[in-house]
């Protein structure tokens, strides 16, 4: 087990470092962000100074290796832009960001799951269609349009909710979030649903397999023939039965979310690590783009390390594959 | 006959599929007697295991029963709502599967599923199902109930499971248990001992018993009367000792004869030549006549089933009447 680990623990250092070398060749080859962030009628004198202060002068290699060891001390660089450290600008976004992932995903669970089990339990009628092909589009249509579409009938046709922004919000244990008032809960809504809808098909998708797969089952039967009622068969024999899968597939969505809001974050110009991201790629400002793909690349390695772990905690036949290797 | 606990009356189950209508079960009759095992006997495919849902109504979609009466203490089950028919399930007619590794959910504990069982039917308080489920493992067999009631499905052996599914059965002492192989799946000895355990309970309980299978030997120690099926209709009917050793119906005589047996030891096996008809495409008449090596013209006539020997009937027009060599 501890060898299993160790092992792990190296290819997620190895995967690491690949991914701090690519994202560093990756954002150099973007352009140089001087051009953009000096006043164009500034003298060649002054371009050349700010690229002194910003060691844009030194040859790629050099660069790269100061990067690399100041990364190695935790030390993402200061902004471009805002002139503090990369790192604290991303990390003062993550609530909302997090907040924002978290409440899509519970919308996700929510709807996805009873919505998945009526399509498995009624594969043949005009509701379990309806919903199979709603899910479809939920997995095929772009997902800055559906949130385009969501701001054209929810915001602007009828009004009900605002089309853009945070709104208010609440300090708790130090974190802001928006989800205990009316007005931040109106704010988060229309964001969540759009990030949700994907996420949302998916476990329709699964859900429906499952309940299928298992309504065929001897146990379901089983159940049946004691004189359950139909109600304790399907929200205690099938559900907890189809919830395997589907809280394996979510658990690695949900790294996706955090690190993929980017384009609901853009749509509804909500403040979060998605939204810095575009601002900073327009700017050019490097060392966040860098502290935030790192970030990402920490938090996917994290999980897939865990959700492996879990695993062979889990499943006994993981635990043997460990021990003949 | 006030102590008949089930009459079957031409049961027609159907299933409706792309292919056509498979008549899986095809104008069934039988009736059973209270601490009665009736042994329905035939091969995969032969409509048995529809027969048991059937009486449950848990026949699945596209199947359905399109005919006859299943009267269970003065009730036809085939008319009763689903409402109706559920406190039926269980409380008076349980039901045992195949296979003990897929009867019992694998992600509930085995007090979670004997109690929901005994709640039900009764309300009782949480702490008295689990007595009561405590009991009926404890009566099954399984030792130390109390330690092994909050196990998962999985940490019990085969034969234990199956236990646990005959104990979840008992729950309630119902009239009538249908077992549908409920022994296929289990290796010789732990067979032997699960027949043994409920032929005990049959006779304790004076419950009726159903039993499923398409292993002669199992039924012969076990049932009173035999019923043999073929391609969804009862082809013999009678008192299992008769039917053993005299049958009538020559599927009957080759099911028989194609059981190893010891009084046959060194002559070849017995077989019977062709496969099962497909239920898409049933010959006309009696079903086994493409089968059947002592088929006459009259066979292409629809056959009914007739009185042949004292409590003995079969459906046949050239049934083996004359004393047979073959003992089972």
């Amino acid at each position: 087990m501890l060898v299993y680990f160790l092992r792990r623990l190296g290819q997620s250092l190895i995967a690491i470092i690949v991914m701090a070398i690519l994202v560093f060749i990756g954002v150099y080859a973007i352009g140089n962000p001087v051009d953009i962030l000096i006043n164009p009628e500034a003298t060649q004198r002054e371009i050349d100074a700010t690229m002194q202060r910003l060691g844009l002068d030194r040859p790629l290699w050099e660069q790269f290796f100061i990067y690399f060891g100041n990364l190695l001390q935790g030390d993402f660089g200061r902004s471009f832009v805002y002139g503090q450290p990369a790192m604290e600008i991303i990390l003062q976004r993550l609530p909302a960001t997090l907040e924002l992932a978290f409440v899509a995903l519970v919308i996700a669970i929510v709807f996805g799951i009873p919505l998945g089990v009526i399509a498995g339990l009624k594969p043949d009628t005009v509701l379990g269609k309806s919903i199979m092909g709603g899910s479809i589009l939920g997995f095929s249509l772009p997902n800055f349009w559906q949130g385009l579409m969501l701001i054209l009938i929810f915001a602007v046709l009828l009004g009900w909710l605002p089309a853009g922004g945070r709104g208010p919000t609440t300090e708790v244990l130090g974190i802001r979030v928006s989800f205990l008032t009316w007005e931040g809960l109106r704010h988060l809504i229309l964001p969540a649903v759009n990030l949700a809808l994907f996420k949302m098909a998916l476990v329709i998708r699964l859900a429906r397999a499952g309940t299928r797969e298992v309504l065929l089952l001897d146990y379901v039967k089983f159940a049946r023939a004691k004189g359950l009622s139909e109600r304790r068969v399907i929200t205690v024999h099938v559900l907890k039965n189809i919830m395997i899968p589907v809280v394996t597939v979510l658990g690695l969505e949900l790294g996706s979310m955090i690190a993929f809001a980017v384009v609901t974050e853009t749509v509804f110009s909500w403040p979060g690590m998605g939204k810095l991201l575009i601002d900073s790629i327009n700017l050019l400002d490097r060392p966040v783009i860098v502290g935030y793909v790192m970030l990402t690349v920490f938090i996917f390695v994290f999980i897939n390390l865990t959700v492996d772990l879990v695993y062979s905690g889990l499943d006994p036949r993981v635990r043997a594959g460990m021990r003949n290797e | 006959m006030s102590d008949t606990v089930i009459e079957v009356r031409d049961l027609r189950t159907h299933f409706f599929t792309r292919a056509g209508v498979l008549p899986a079960v095809d104008g069934v009759s039988f009736s059973v007697r209270r601490g009665e095992v009736l042994g329905i006997v035939g091969e995969s495919g032969s409509g048995k295991s529809v027969t048991g849902l059937s009486i449950l109504g848990l026949v699945d979609a596209p199947g359905r029963i399109v005919g006859g009466e299943i009267m269970f203490r003065g009730r036809n089950l085939t008319e009763l709502t689903s409402h109706e028919l559920r406190a039926v399930r269980g409380h008076q007619i349980a039901m045992i599967f195949q296979d003990p590794m897929m009867t019992l959910n694998p992600v509930l504990r085995v007090s979670t599923q004997m109690i929901e069982a005994v709640r039900a039917h009764e309300k009782v308080s949480k702490a008295e199902a689990r007595q009561r489920a405590r009991d009926a493992l404890g009566r099954v067999g399984i030792p130390s109930p109390d330690e092994r009631l909050d196990a998962y499905p999985h940490e019990f052996s085969g034969g234990m499971r199956q236990r646990v599914a005959i104990a979840i059965a008992l729950l309630h002492s119902p009239d009538l248990i249908i077992a549908d192989e409920p022994t296929t799946a289990l290796d010789v000895t732990i067979q032997a001992q699960i027949l043994a355990e409920v032929q005990k309970l049959a006779t304790e309980t004076g419950m009726a018993l159903i039993w499923i299978t398409h292993d002669l030997a199992v039924v012969s120690s076990l049932a009173d009367r035999i019923a043999v099926m073929y391609a969804g209709r009862i082809v013999e009917d009678g008192p299992a000792p008769q039917v053993l050793s005299a049958p009538l119906h020559p599927y009957t005589v080759g099911l028989i004869g194609s059981v190893p047996s010891r009084n046959r030891r060194g002559a070849e096996l017995a077989q019977i030549p062709g496969m099962t008809p497909s239920l898409l495409d049933l010959p006309e008449g009696c079903a086994f006549r493409p089968r059947c090596p002592r088929a006459l013209d009259q066979c292409r006539q629809p056959q009914p089933m007739r009185l042949l020997k004292p409590r003995q009937e079969a459906r046949c027009c050239n049934p083996h009447l004359e004393p047979l060599e073959v003992t089972g």
